[in-house]
């Protein structure tokens, strides 16, 4: 679905953008593994990963995050991982279609339920292994665990706890991007239960009122924790709700890997050639309970089920197969290769050292500060 | 060259914005009508409306837009109309300006400069005119600064905007007309408090507005043969404690002054970091002067019941020395 918007009297365009931005190379869409992992799984003959047609490289992002996250609430259960553990699993179409749909130079700023979009968006699976173990490897120094993956390298601004947190911050980078002249996407992923909240509302706002480059984008998996969509709002069509600010608006079946790609790569280019800011609904589902304190007592069991039943991992490689382009011993191989990567991650994150506790205080300030706020 | 306060603050705005090219200026009203309190009057002629940058009532969503805009490279200016109305957008400055830094793991700084108008004394009742200054002094990862003086208001932007880290700045709104002659050296180390008015007999700690309270009672102090020193605190986080401890050490007797409420204000922290220091050099229990705990009222006689008043200054340095 798209709904025409018209920019609001005087407002300011961007202007759009006529090159890519300077950092922005050919989006290696995923981290090749670290070579034992590649050499443990890989079919013989298979591609390597940044070689493969686009599909493989979505089955095998879709892949990677189940099988990270599968084994996250493994080590949950094992006490190598602690606090709140938000898992992705059922919903990784959403990430693995949308980060696919972005160039390298793009920012992403996201939620708490953000391991899988760190992941695409290239942070080593090993920086974040090490980072909710705790451990100064980490891709936060384990600072931040698993609801504040960061790196600022890649333009990943963060997994925000604060539900609804992130979108300030992501029309705020946009405005930055447009007063130095960069062209140059903002990604701002949110649930659907951010929609609920004031910040959302002044986001999507100023973002339209400035004509700014932010790509909303909305996962709705449903419930807000443990609140149903329609115990939350009173409109529960989201996109008439962000189309109320003459932004475009775009749905797509978040249970589709391709869906999500398409819309995603479609709301990106307009928002890129300088068509304001735009609003993706991915509707999608997850299979696990909020987190792992949630025993799930708001939702039926039937209703999980049938969700499971277009699941998107199994879905799109059934689509392929039927394609032929996805045999079952590729399909085996890219698992295995998933997997030897995530073996690998776990092993790098069990043998880091910690962050001593001398450090505590570090980061707290800019280290320059001592010397740049003296008198001027 | 004598000049307001105001226009203290204008011409710092004015040097930033002329001088660095990622400095903008958002928030409500700041440029055609001028901010809502006249600093910024003229700018949006001068800088163009990209760089002066008015924005809806939506305090949550410009000033997390300025933390963003920091994390983008620039240097934003964000200017919220008062600190009642900052809660609206304490999310963004408690869960994201103040601690990104850490909380990535050292990965990124927030150079946002967050300036907005305190205080009461102009009859505006109780949802204009708090002194929160305190709620903001306990967050680490920011340094909260009171300009009181003019030469303050001209000379504590730039060194904020150098900070790599959020900054806010305090501005009193009964400060604002105040005008003195502004000396050549305006320059301000944004680490430090400053001694107003030497003396002798008991320490006066103030910060923004009252400080010319605090400055008017040792005027009447000294009248009557009593010769008290001022010391300026202008850097409410981090407190330097330094210069605050050796003024004790010299006259030995503390009187905090504070618009803030005495129970959990910024008061309460100088006195126990002044017993955590120097104890044995205090020759009386230290005394605070705070705003009664009520809501700040309109009627005239009662707002001016409620704040710290030269008298109440005074009556705590006579009560200290027993005369």
């Amino acid at each position: 679905m798209t709904r025409a918007r018209k920019p609001a009297a005087g407002a300011l365009a961007t202007p759009p953008c006529t090159s890519r931005p300077a950092d922005a190379k050919p989006f290696p869409l995923t981290q090749p593994p670290p070579k034992r992992a590649r050499k443990a799984g890989r079919a013989p003959g298979a591609a390597e990963p940044a070689e493969r047609p686009l599909e493989l490289r979505l089955l095998a992002d879709m892949l990677r995050i189940r099988r990270m996250e599968e084994k996250c609430a493994e080590l949950y259960g094992a006490g190598k991982i602690r606090g709140f553990l938000h898992l992705y699993i059922g919903e990784e179409a959403c990430a693995t279609g949308a980060m696919h749909a972005l160039a390298a130079g793009d920012n992403v700023v996201a939620t708490y339920r953000e391991h899988g979009h760190a992941l695409l968006r290239g942070v080593a699976m090993d920086a974040i292994m090490a980072e909710m173990f705790g451990k100064a490897a980490g891709c936060s120094r384990g600072r931040g665990g698993s609801m504040h993956l960061f790196d600022v390298s890649r333009r990943f601004y963060g997994g925000n706890a604060i539900v609804g947190g992130g979108l300030p911050l992501a029309v705020g980078l946009a405005l930055a991007d447009r007063l130095q002249g960069v062209c140059r996407v903002t990604a701002c992923v949110f649930g659907e239960g951010a929609m609920a909240e004031g910040a959302f509302h002044e986001s999507i706002n100023l973002a339209a009122l400035w004509q700014l480059p932010v790509l909303f984008c909305c996962e709705n998996n449903l419930y807000a924790m443990g609140t149903a969509l329609a115990r939350s709002e009173s409109q529960t069509d989201l996109c008439a709700k962000a189309a109320s600010y003459r932004v475009a608006s775009f749905r797509a079946d978040g249970m589709d890997v391709r869906a999500v790609f398409d819309t995603v790569s479609r709301a990106a280019q307009q928002v890129r050639e300088g068509g304001g800011p735009a609003f993706v609904e991915l509707q999608t589902y997850r299979f696990r309970a909020h987190s792992m304190f949630d025993p799930d007592l708001y939702r039926d069991k039937a209703e999980i089920e049938q969700w499971k039943q277009r699941g998107p991992i199994h879905s799109f490689s059934a689509q392929l197969k039927a394609e032929g382009s996805l045999t079952e011993e590729l399909f085996l191989a890219l698992d295995a290769e998933a997997e030897a990567e995530v073996a690998a991650a776990i092993a790098f994150a069990e043998q880091a050292p910690w962050e001593p506790v001398a450090d505590l205080l570090k980061d707290v300030h800019t280290p320059a500060a001592a010397d740049e706020r003296g008198a001027r | 060259m004598r000049i307001s306060y105001r226009e203290a603050m204008r011409q710092a705005l004015r040097e930033a914005l002329a001088n660095d090219a990622r400095v903008f200026l958002m928030g409500e009203d700041v440029g055609r009508y001028g901010g809502s309190y006249a600093v910024s009057k003229g700018l949006l002629e001068e800088f163009g409306p990209e760089r002066i940058r008015d924005t809806p009532l939506s305090e949550l969503g410009f000033v997390g837009a300025g933390v963003g805009a920091a994390l983008g490279g620039m240097r934003p200016i964000v200017e919220v109309m008062t600190v009642n109305f900052s809660l609206l957008a304490l999310d963004q400055v408690v869960n994201s300006a103040s601690l990104l830094r850490h909380m990535s793991g050292g990965q990124c700084s927030v150079p946002m400069v967050l300036r907005m108008a305190t205080g009461a004394g102009r009859q505006l009742a109780a949802q204009h005119s708090h002194s929160l200054e305190n709620w903001y002094a306990h967050i680490p990862g920011i340094r909260v600064l009171a300009p009181a003086t003019v030469a303050d208001a001209r000379g504590m932007l730039a060194p904020a905007l150098a900070d790599p880290d959020p900054v806010v700045i305090f501005e009193h709104a009964q400060l604002y007309n105040l005008e003195d002659d502004l000396l050549d050296d305006w320059r301000c180390d944004i680490a430090r408090a400053a001694v107003r008015r030497p003396g002798t007999r008991a320490s006066v700690f103030a910060y923004g507005g009252c400080l010319p309270k605090a400055l008017q009672a040792a005027e009447e102090l000294a009248a009557s043969g009593i010769d008290v020193e001022v010391v300026d605190l202008r850097v409410l986080r981090p407190l330097d404690i330094d210069t605050i401890a050796e003024s004790v050490r010299r006259t030995h007797r503390a009187v905090v002054v504070d618009e803030g409420w005495r129970s959990g204000s910024l008061a309460a922290e100088v006195i126990a970091r002044i017993a955590e220091t120097c104890f044995y050099d205090l020759d009386a229990p230290p005394a605070r002067v705070c705003s009664e705990e009520v809501p700040i009222p309109y009627a005239k006689h009662l707002e001016d019941a409620a704040l710290p008043q030269p008298a109440k200054i005074v009556a705590a340095v006579k009560e200290l020395l027993n005369v």
